[in-house]
């Protein structure tokens, strides 16, 4: 995909030919094959599509922490001029992982453990990562010394207290166990939890899903909020193309694992619509509060078995436009205006 | 069977849950509740797709439970077909039973999953000894798996659940709650852990068997913009009540209750130009706990609008403001 040069220093992110695969028994499966896309700063950009399309895989991988049997196998990934897919474990570790990229993984609100109060697990978090962090990215608590050490208490709930404020949480949150919390003052602290060492990235698996319609606005008013205040970039995760008109500046749509279209929100949302056949589809299968349809559209058949993907185009079989070459070979994400990616021969002009 | 015009109503239904009792209210005497339904009251045309909506711990699926008769109900009225079913003996549960079918949220989760299809469908025709001989009861299985476009059904008959796509074993749900040619059925969220591109071709599927065999449904949901493509009439609930009811263009585009418009300006809509934004949410807070309900009206302590009247004065009661469309505010024609 050199055709695609997408280096920039606008960028804090770059993803290049990344490659995760999932080794089973029966073969391979290629759940990210070849994706390529980019992060700029300050930017939400969102990660949509069906439920195994890649879009969690290609977040966890991201974060350099594929589940097994899955293992990155092969590409690049630039965060902060910085290529992170050879880095040691210790090494991601000690300075990227939750340093330099967190996330706010699917469902987390609901993994609190029961037992331990807020305050408790936060300062696990913090403790755990300034006990050896050092260098660079060291707070301002232990610059001042050589060794580094545990977090004192009092310093622990500075920092927590602040977040926890960022996120509109008050501080007696702290005392409190996460069965007395509601939904969204849980997602609330799962989100504080990933602002601690002031990550660059932020990467935010479906953190609406769950939740209910008003307590969802409020969370994606929050997230809209810290990115003014903290100037992060987001990730944004979820399979809900509305949610994503939102809060995306630029939306990707991925497809069996590949990249279909990127976009900016005006590009895909606009008058002029999606160019990928597959997003104007889904965009037509979303049903809007305020228009009245008689009948929803849809997209007959299923995602394809990634174990045995089909020739070509991965969504030629579904698709109403296919033309001949489209089963047969595989068409390359390539940029048709400015900053609109599309894979699709049907877009070729 | 009678002509009535309604297939279920529902009066002032009551489900209350006893919270476990502290020392100190034992020894007086007391016992709290969670009222997760607190007098709810409508009635469902025959035909006619009636959605409930609301937020999670709103009652909606408290309710259609109730209505499944999986709960017995604290207090209140449910006529079915004309007659009481309000509390049932297990003959009259079994026969309910085959009038009322309900199809679950999790596709995987509710199917055995050491049953193929055929014997999935054939299940509640063993229970409820219908169908002589298994030939029979196969050619029904068939002739359900055709209804919901499982085709061949031959084919699919034979598959085990987890050899079936989501929206694949949705239809197999529905299928199964076809078999014994149910008058209603209770769908609780059926669509929401299906893929958006196969969600609408599960809707679809089941409006058009809801229009060939001339069916019921109660359909229950969190999700607004589905409820507007799929019902007929449309009952938003707050805290176990009902808060406003209509048919689906009066309650999503002239709404009267104060709930409803706050719930319908925050759903996210895939419409370019609104990243920028911070959008108003007109209510704070989440619901409160059912098991400590506010005085006077339910809804006073997130609302926008509320004026001392709202929690001094009782409850209001849901009342027709337009024909057929019905709110229960106090303030609904000032704001």
């Amino acid at each position: 995909m050199e055709k695609t040069k997408m280096t920039d220093e606008r960028n804090i992110l770059e993803v290049e030919n990344l490659k995760l695969y999932y080794k089973v028994s029966d073969g391979l499966v290629k759940a990210v094959d070849d994706v390529t896309f980019f992060l700029r700063k300050g930017e939400t950009l969102g990660l949509v599509g069906e439920s195994g399309c890649g879009k969690t895989t290609t977040g966890t991988a991201l974060m350099h922490m594929p589940s097994p049997p899955g293992y990155i196998a092969g590409g690049k990934i630039i965060l902060d001029g910085e290529d992170i897919v050879p880095l040691k474990e210790t090494e991601i570790r000690k300075r990227i992982r939750w340093e330099k990229i967190s996330m706010v993984f699917q469902g987390a609100m609901n993994c609190l453990t029961p037992v331990y109060t807020i305050g408790k697990l936060m300062t696990e978090t913090l403790q755990e990562h300034r006990a050896f962090s050092q260098g660079e990215k060291a707070s301002e608590f232990s610059k001042s010394r050589k060794t580094p050490r545990k977090m004192n208490k009092e310093e622990a709930r500075k920092i927590m207290v602040k977040y926890l404020n960022y996120v509109g949480l008050s501080e007696d949150i702290l005392r409190r166990y996460p069965h007395e919390l509601s939904g969204g003052m849980k997602q609330r602290v799962v989100i504080a939890m990933a602002l601690f060492l002031e990550p660059k990235v932020i990467v935010c698996d479906e953190p609406t899903t769950a939740l209910d319609v008003v307590v969802q606005a409020q969370i994606i008013n929050l997230l809209k909020e810290l990115k003014e205040k903290l100037d992060l970039a987001f990730i944004f995760i979820t399979h809900d193309l509305a949610t994503e008109a939102e809060v995306s500046d630029r939306v990707q749509i991925m497809y069996a694992g590949r990249i279909m279209e990127i976009g900016t929100n005006q590009q895909i949302y606009g008058e002029q619509g999606p160019m990928h056949p597959y997003t104007r589809r889904l965009l037509e299968a979303t049903p809007r509060l305020h228009e009245e349809v008689e009948e929803l559209a849809f997209i007959p058949g299923t995602p394809p078995d990634l174990l045995r993907p089909p020739e070509g185009c991965k969504f030629h079989d579904r698709c109403d436009v296919t033309m001949e070459k489209c089963k047969t070979e595989e068409p390359d994400l390539i940029e048709v205006e400015d900053d609109h990616y599309v894979a699709c021969w049907r877009c070729r002009k | 069977m009678s002509n009535n015009k309604y297939l279920v109503e529902v009066e002032n239904l009551q489900k209350w849950f006893p919270t476990r009792r502290t020392m100190g209210e034992v020894f007086k005497g007391q016992q709290r509740y969670v009222k997760a339904v607190d007098g709810v009251s409508f009635k469902i045309e025959r035909g006619e797709i009636f959605g409930l909506v609301g937020e999670s711990g709103c009652g909606k699926t408290t309710t259609g439970k109730l209505i499944m008769k999986l709960l017995d109900p604290t207090g209140g009225k449910l006529i079915f077909d004309a007659d009481d079913v309000t509390h049932l003996d297990k003959v009259g549960l079994d026969t309910y039973r085959q009038n009322v079918q309900m199809v679950f949220q999790d596709p995987y989760a509710s199917m055995n999953p050491r049953f193929r299809l055929r014997d999935v469908l054939e299940e509640p025709l063993i229970i409820h000894k219908k169908g002589g001989t298994k030939a029979e009861r196969m050619e029904m299985v068939k002739k359900a798996l055709n209804e919901v476009r499982l085709q061949p059904p031959e084919e699919f008959m034979v598959r085990f659940p987890h050899m079936l796509s989501g929206g694949q074993r949705q239809r197999g749900a529905t299928a199964r709650s076809l078999i014994l040619n149910p008058k209603m059925i209770v769908a609780d969220e059926p669509v929401s852990m299906i893929d958006l591109s196969t969600r609408a071709e599960i809707l679809h599927m089941m409006k058009t068997v809801q229009r060939e065999l001339n069916l019921t449904y109660l359909y229950i949901t969190h999700d607004l913009s589905t409820a507007r493509y799929f019902t007929d009439k449309i009952a938003v609930m707050y805290l176990g009540k009902i808060v406003e009811m209509g048919v689906p263009n009066d309650v999503i585009d002239n709404s009267f209750h104060p709930y409803t418009k706050a719930l319908i300006t925050a759903v996210c809509e895939p419409i370019a130009g609104k990243v920028n934004r911070i959008k108003e949410v007109p209510i704070k807070g989440e619901v409160p706990s059912a098991e400590n309900i506010p005085q006077g009206c339910r809804f006073h302590p997130r609302c926008p609008y509320a004026i001392k009247e709202c929690w001094e004065k009782e409850e209001p009661v849901l009342e027709e403001v337009e024909k057929g469309h019905f709110v229960a505010c106090r303030r609904y024609k000032e704001i």
